[in-house]
């Protein structure tokens, strides 16, 4: 188990400020946040690359916070796979093994195990240089697997691989988590790779924690306006409320319970709002008509701005839909959205 | 489509004109002495004296550079501290100051006139008219031309490759060892060559320090002064040719290690 405590890191004019989370022992742990948050610097720190100002780092009821990396037992994997450009593939991947007590049968059969596991055999005597991104990442996670780590940290490891070697990595570490249960701790700024590896996450913005808890409940319940503009629900509005109403301007909307609060923000997911061109019966207790302010493509859906009163609703529909509806700027529709798909910030 | 042309063809007679001002005085050189001349320059053991000398005491002041030079450059490449900048400039002061004053500079702190040189001398050591005090100012307007390639060498390696191998075990000298400094290799021998083609080069710091043992450029100074260009001529064909040699066959050996 990692328990991160207290944790105050300084770098230049950057800062982490005292951030605390835990990661249970077999976690695929999720790290989040735009550019510029802090979650390299953040999982640096708990391998021991970044010298810590305040607060503890403990791994499995140790606090290594003053142990040097090489002690830790942690491996890192980047963004870029950073191998040794000097050393062919089978020195890199071995490369930890020079440091460990295992004996040479059992480093024999680690070897094997990823080399196998990993498909890497015919890279073996390559040179780094010769490899493709995939495969570069490839051999980065099996040299980083094949010392034991406790703790496996992930660098957005996805991010700079073409979109085919993407998936298949993503495979791969669900593949190598499900094997070894190697407790994982990965950074992203993507929310659909974190609900697609991670079981628990935590949100960062500016060097701070602003959401730590099961990927579900944060995908939900984002607690800020900021979480839920960051997982993509695209229709934040600050908002008065009134019993279990919610007014927005002129508009009424249902938020299906009672809000303690004079005023905040509703945030609606653009996946979670429908879009007709008459009125339908349905169980959705927010119907509005509005009209087409903008029709933007993104390959398999659409995204349609709907202008209702003077708020502009975004709205994702799949490219069927979009085609069924033969939609046009200026056009007038109907939205719908149930009541239990409004978070209250 | 004609300024074009015409553009191109003021860039090509500019390079043309250019290297022919660098090449032509050492053709000049290569082709002024007869073949006799050349061949009893070579007899001639002073002249064989100071071009070995120059080379030894070259290239230890570009080993010396070498030693120390690679730790200094590693700590500037890797470390932010209050008065960098500063450090980074006073080690190019070598390279600006005119070269007698180097070797004025030198003598000053090593002479018995300041605590320093009375202290070397108590320890036996002495600079003036030295083969010591040669090597001294060679490293002295040398070194700067190392620690500014392999600083820039170190700089090139990512600190991220640096970080893999210490979070798979191995400690931070192993890792200087076997992933920093195999992969700045190539800038490190750019550096010794430079600091080596600085050092032989050297003739204003050295002759303040030490006229006697003669390194080359002094035999050939004394030689033009003494009897003019026709017998300072032969001597300097040899130093020429030697130093081409020497770099053609380094130049090979980084091409090599850049297909590498």
């Amino acid at each position: 188990m990692i328990e991160v405590k207290d944790l105050t890191v300084e770098m230049g004019n950057f800062s982490l400020k005292e951030i605390s989370f835990k990661v249970n022992r077999g976690d695929f742990f999720i790290i989040m946040g735009p550019n510029g948050a802090g979650k390299t610097m953040l999982i640096e720190s708990i391998a021991g690359l970044v010298p810590v100002k305040n607060g503890k780092v403990i791994i499995d009821g140790e606090d290594v916070t003053g142990l040097p990396p090489e002690k830790r037992n942690i491996s890192i994997v980047y963004q870029q796979p950073y191998l040794f450009p000097h050393i062919r593939v089978i020195d890199n991947i071995r490369y930890g093994l020079n440091f460990t007590t295992t004996g040479r049968n059992d480093k024999k059969k680690l070897l094997d195990k990823y080399i196998e596991g990993l498909n890497l055999k015919h890279l073996l005597n390559r040179y780094p240089s010769t490899l493709s991104g995939g495969e570069a990442q490839r051999v980065s996670l099996a040299r980083a697997l094949v010392v034991n780590p406790k703790v496996l940290l992930l660098d957005e490891p996805v991010s700079s691989v073409d979109p085919r070697s993407k998936h298949s990595i993503k495979e791969l570490l669900l593949r190598i988590k499900r094997i070894t249960g190697v407790t994982t701790v990965m950074v992203t700024h993507d929310f659909s790779d974190a609900l697609y590896l991670g079981n628990r996450a935590v949100i960062m913005n500016n060097g701070m924690l602003a959401q730590y808890g099961t990927i579900d409940a944060i995908f939900s319940n984002p607690a800020t306006k900021f979480v839920a503009d960051f997982i993509g629900a695209k229709n934040i509005f600050h908002v008065k409320f009134n019993g279990s109403k919610a007014l927005l301007g002129e508009i009424t909307v249902e938020t299906g319970r009672v809000v303690p609060r004079k005023e905040g923000y509703i945030a609606i997911r653009p996946e979670d709002i429908s879009i007709g061109l008459s009125k339908i019966e349905t169980s959705m207790r927010n119907s509005f008509i509005g009209t087409v302010s903008y029709i933007q493509s993104s390959g398999y859906f659409f995204e349609i701005g709907v202008m209702v009163k003077r708020f502009l609703f975004k709205v994702i529909i799949t490219r069927a839909s979009f085609f069924n509806l033969k939609l046009k700027d200026g056009e007038r529709v109907f939205i719908f959205f149930k009541a239990s798909s409004i978070n209250i910030l | 489509m004609k300024i074009n042309q015409m553009f191109w063809i003021v860039l090509i007679f500019i390079s043309i004109v250019l290297v022919i001002f660098i090449t032509a005085p050492i053709a000049k050189i290569m082709v002024s002495s007869s073949p006799p001349s050349l061949i009893k320059a070579l007899t001639d053991t002073d002249v064989v004296r100071s071009i070995l000398l120059s080379i030894i005491t070259s290239g230890s002041a570009a080993l010396i550079s070498l030693a120390v030079g690679i730790p200094f450059s590693y700590l500037l490449s890797r470390f932010n501290f209050s008065g960098k900048k500063f450090i980074e400039s006073i080690i190019n002061i070598p390279i600006v100051i005119p070269h007698p004053v180097i070797g004025i500079a030198i003598l000053s702190i090593a002479g018995k006139n300041c605590w320093f040189g009375r202290f070397l001398q108590m320890l036996g050591v002495k600079i003036m008219g030295t083969v010591g005090g040669i090597v001294t100012v060679l490293t002295f307007v040398s070194i700067p031309f190392f620690i500014n390639a392999a600083k820039e060498g170190f700089e090139n390696v990512s600190q991220k490759l640096e970080k893999v191998s210490r979070s798979l075990g191995a400690s931070l000298p192993y890792t200087f060892f076997h992933i920093t400094l195999p992969l700045a290799k190539r800038s490190i021998f750019i550096g010794f060559v430079m600091s080596f083609a600085r050092a032989i080069s050297e003739f204003g710091a050295v002759v303040i320090v030490a006229y006697h043992p003669m390194i080359a450029p002094v035999l050939i100074y004394e030689r033009f002064e003494a009897y003019g260009l026709e017998y300072s001529l032969p001597v300097a064909f040899w130093l020429v040719s030697i130093s081409l040699a020497v770099f053609i066959i380094l130049r090979i050996l980084i091409m090599k290690s850049k297909n590498e």
